[in-house]
């Protein structure tokens, strides 16, 4: 009954949807004012709605309803009660009624905020994100039905995918769309002022808290799933350039570039056109990247069922939204009166390079992820584009961002004195010297790569410092320099764990050691254990430092009963900012273990710099409020702060 | 340096994006022309020997009878085969999980110059029921196609 009551709520929803989309759209175009007002309460109902269709389904979940065919095919009554929440989205469907709920909450709480550039724009908007959502209120209900009953009811599920048993479901999800539809709020805010003419620094201001708020989540989906992927798949890495993680990393890219050029917008009302364009190719990709995870096109741990005509479906979605999207925007560009000017030494020039390089770099990983595809889909080669393409193309784009990065905040806006730079980024330039220097010498880092990653890290992070150390900044300008900071943690993580990685793979038997330097790790103990609905062989490694025990650690090579399948799970310990990572493979039929033993340092860095990002872009949503001050104080623009949701 | 003209700066900044977008093309189309790794299946390699040194991913079935391990237990021995043709193949480090003789996997590699493929990567089917799409055309073509359903479908067994 319950799943019953879920899909009529659904329709409903659909239906609130459809009023949404259409109702202001016909009372703007006749003026009439009924009309435009059923915009605010259709888009209430529609997130209550699709509240009550995301419960029904959690609560199939929950109880393990296996008469419903979606529970029945991903759940299992001994799963761990966690995952029986999480299961929810762990599968296609429920993951696009995740979406679709994220999407609708999204539009009440447009409804619900200040319409700060009046009623009829945010109408307007809310009619486009009412379209969009009916896309995919259509896509769930036709084609991907999550309450379709199974008659007879199996007496027990299938089970979850052993790799998804993991805290990581509960957040990497939700938070990745939590991003992707924050930036179809900004999409519907630019086709929003397209059409009504609104496009300006007022615009974007309003549209900047949305940008910032989708791009922190973006930004810590994508480093929870780098995180999760890193400690669960047990290769010891963090990154590989799968086409699923490009997915996600190209509309952060195009997120990044329209934070920056935004806030040209915002600032100097330039970059006006290009701006819009961005929006839209941010919410674009996003639907891309659902697209090519959802269609089948990839096959991976993200792609849960292939099923052709759902990929036909999502990619005509994809066809209308952004064909709609860049045809407004062609008969609107030339409506967008051009900016105003600004000089080449200038903040505005080094935001536009910003954008270049992200550009070209969001460019170059398009090519590499789609190339593959294409080439195949033509009939030609079947060809993999690995992490050498990316590492080649995108690392020395990411190194010139760097040094850019560290110069743009103190470059004044429209026309910039140079004759303070030298002076300011003294500590910067001595900071890259020493720490290339501390790499060389004690370190004995000799790869080119490697000392310009150091190089690179130590600039930034120095040149990031000096800004939030200044009194009386603005929230915006410390979210920047934040967001800068946490780049440059970033980067310091991913090169000192590359280029100071110690590694050792060895057979071992109980009692053996392995050294590596002045590490000396002992097979302790290998037994077998049992966890809810796992065994496991588990090995006991003890490690020290130089005679010191630093930690112990249990690698496991798990067996889950259902679906019975084998996972490795690593056994990891911090130490300091970095750690120590070990896998256990199969006995060799002669006593012997393979061990693979991995010391990282720094390594949480990278994940700690993904944080200090999104914290960053969260601070950068208070405005211009001053930090650590109460009194606003009068900016030189007569700019009033900006109000948390505006 | 002088403050140009509007319709001067907006040419300005298209040319300065298109020479930025034809540079990073132009690495890109490099880059991709030097890393990028064929798939191929041992018929593929019978008829043309790839060079030393060119990384390519090998696919196929893992022989039945044919993995051995070497003495320090570290280096594993198995060929790969799509039931024509037959590739050795050693490969240093941890075996996946779901590694299994009669299953798919793929080997991304290259032959060293005594002619001996060399994985430094394996990848076998991530569960009990996928099957790595090149191994299942791959097979196909051969002659030996794979139940397609099961091959295919990742999760959903009503389909």
């Amino acid at each position: 009954m319950i799943p019953e009551l879920g899909h009529f709520a659904l329709w409903l929803a659909a239906a609130a949807a459809l009023l949404q989309a259409f109702a202001p759209t016909l009372g703007l175009w006749r003026n009439d004012e009924g009309l435009m007002k059923l915009a605010v309460p259709a888009a209430l109902a529609q997130a209550v709605l699709t509240v009550l269709a995301f419960a029904a389904l959690s609560w199939a979940f929950v109880v393990s309803d296996f008469s419903v065919k979606l529970v029945a095919t991903n759940s299992h009554t001994m799963k761990p009660d966690m995952y029986l929440w999480t299961g929810v989205w762990a599968n296609h469907e429920g993951s696009l009624l995740l979406w679709v709920l994220v999407m609708a909450l999204s539009g009440a709480a447009v409804a619900l905020a200040p319409a700060t550039l009046g009623p009829r724009f945010r109408d307007r908007v809310l009619s486009v994100q009412a379209m969009v959502a009916l896309g995919f209120f259509a896509f769930l209900l036709i084609a991907s039905n999550p309450f379709e009953r199974l008659t007879p009811a199996p007496t027990e599920g299938q089970g979850l995918n052993p790799l998804l048993q993991d805290p990581g479901l509960a957040f990497h999800p939700p938070l990745l769309y939590i991003g992707y539809v924050g930036l179809s709020v900004a999409f519907a805010f630019a086709v929003a002022g397209m059409l009504e003419d609104k496009v300006g620094p007022a615009w974007a201001k309003a549209t900047r808290p949305w940008v910032a708020g989708a791009w922190a989540f973006l930004t810590m989906g994508i480093a929870l799933g780098s995180f999760w992927a890193y400690y669960e798949l047990g290769w010891g890495g963090w990154w590989f350039w799968d086409p699923v993680e490009n997915a996600a990393l190209m509309p952060w890219l195009a997120a990044t570039a329209l934070i920056h050029s935004i806030a040209v917008v915002m600032k100097r009302d330039a970059l006006r056109a290009w701006t819009l364009l961005l929006s839209v190719a941010a919410f674009s990709l996003s639907m891309m990247g659902t697209f090519i995870v959802r269609s089948g096109l990839l096959t991976s741990v993200h792609a849960f069922a292939v099923d052709p005509t759902r990929g036909l479906f999502l990619m005509a979605l994809m066809t209308i939204y952004i064909g709609g999207a860049l045809a407004i925007y062609a008969l609107a560009a030339g409506r967008v009166a051009e900016g105003r000017q600004f000089s080449l030494l200038s903040r505005e020039s080094a935001l536009v390079a910003n954008n270049l390089l992200m550009s070209a770099m969001l460019g170059v990983v398009l090519v590499g992820t789609l190339y593959p595809m294409a080439l195949e889909g033509m009939g030609g080669a079947q060809i993999s584009v690995g992490p050498p393409y990316f590492n080649r193309t995108v690392v020395p784009m990411l190194l010139v961002a760097t040094v850019l990065m560290g110069i743009a905040p103190y470059l004044g806006w429209r026309k910039s004195a140079t004759g303070h730079l030298a002076s300011r980024l003294l500590p910067a330039g001595i900071a890259a010297a020493g720490a290339v220097v501390v790499a060389v010498f004690p370190l004995g880092v000799r790869e080119i790569g490697s000392l310009l990653g150091f190089g690179a890290a130590a600039w930034l992070g120095v040149a990031s410092i000096s800004i939030l150390v200044k009194r009386g900044l603005t929230l915006s300008a410390a979210g920047m320099a934040l967001a800068h900071l946490g780049v440059a943690v970033s980067i310091l993580g991913a090169t000192a764990s590359g280029a100071l990685q110690r590694e050792a793979l060895v057979a071992m038997r109980v009692g053996d050691a392995v050294e590596m330097g002045p590490w000396r790790a002992e097979l302790m103990d290998v037994r077998p254990i049992a966890g809810p609905n796992w065994t496991a062989i588990e090995a006991t490694l003890d490690v020290r430092r130089n005679g010191e025990p630093v930690a112990v650690l249990h690698p496991q090579s798990r067996m889950f009963v259902a679906p019975s399948q084998e996972t490795t799970e690593a056994g990891r310990a911090g130490w300091r900012t970095g750690e120590l990572y070990s896998v256990i493979g199969k006995p060799d039929g002669s006593g012997r273990w393979q061990v693979h033993l991995w010391v990282k340092p720094m390594v949480r860095l990278i994940w700690i710099g993904g944080l200090l990002m999104a914290l960053g872009g969260v601070l950068a949503l208070g405005g211009k409020v001053r930090a650590g001050a109460r009194r606003r104080s009068a900016e030189p623009e007569g700019a009033l702060p900006v109000p948390q949701a505006a | 340096m002088a403050v140009a003209k509007p319709k001067q700066q907006r040419l300005v900044l298209a040319l300065a994006a298109i020479a930025v977008l034809a540079v990073a093309g132009i690495i890109a189309a490099f880059a991709l022309e030097d890393t990028a790794a064929y798939f191929k299946a041992p018929s593929d390699i019978a008829a043309e020997q790839p060079a030393a040194g060119q990384v390519i991913r090998l696919g196929g079935l893992v022989k039945e009878g044919s993995v051995t391990r070497s003495a320090d237990g570290l280096v594993l021995n198995f060929t790969v085969t799509d039931m024509k043709a037959d590739t050795a193949v050693s490969y240093r480090g941890l075996v996946p999980d779901l590694f299994r003789e009669k299953q798919g996997v793929i080997a991304t590699g290259s032959f060293d110059a005594n002619g001996r493929f060399v994985a430094r990567e394996l990848l076998a089917k991530h569960d009990e029921k996928y099957m790595p799409p090149e191994v299942a055309k791959a097979l196909e073509k051969n002659g030996h196609p794979v139940n397609a359903p099961t091959a295919m479908v990742a999760s959903d067994p009503a389909a």
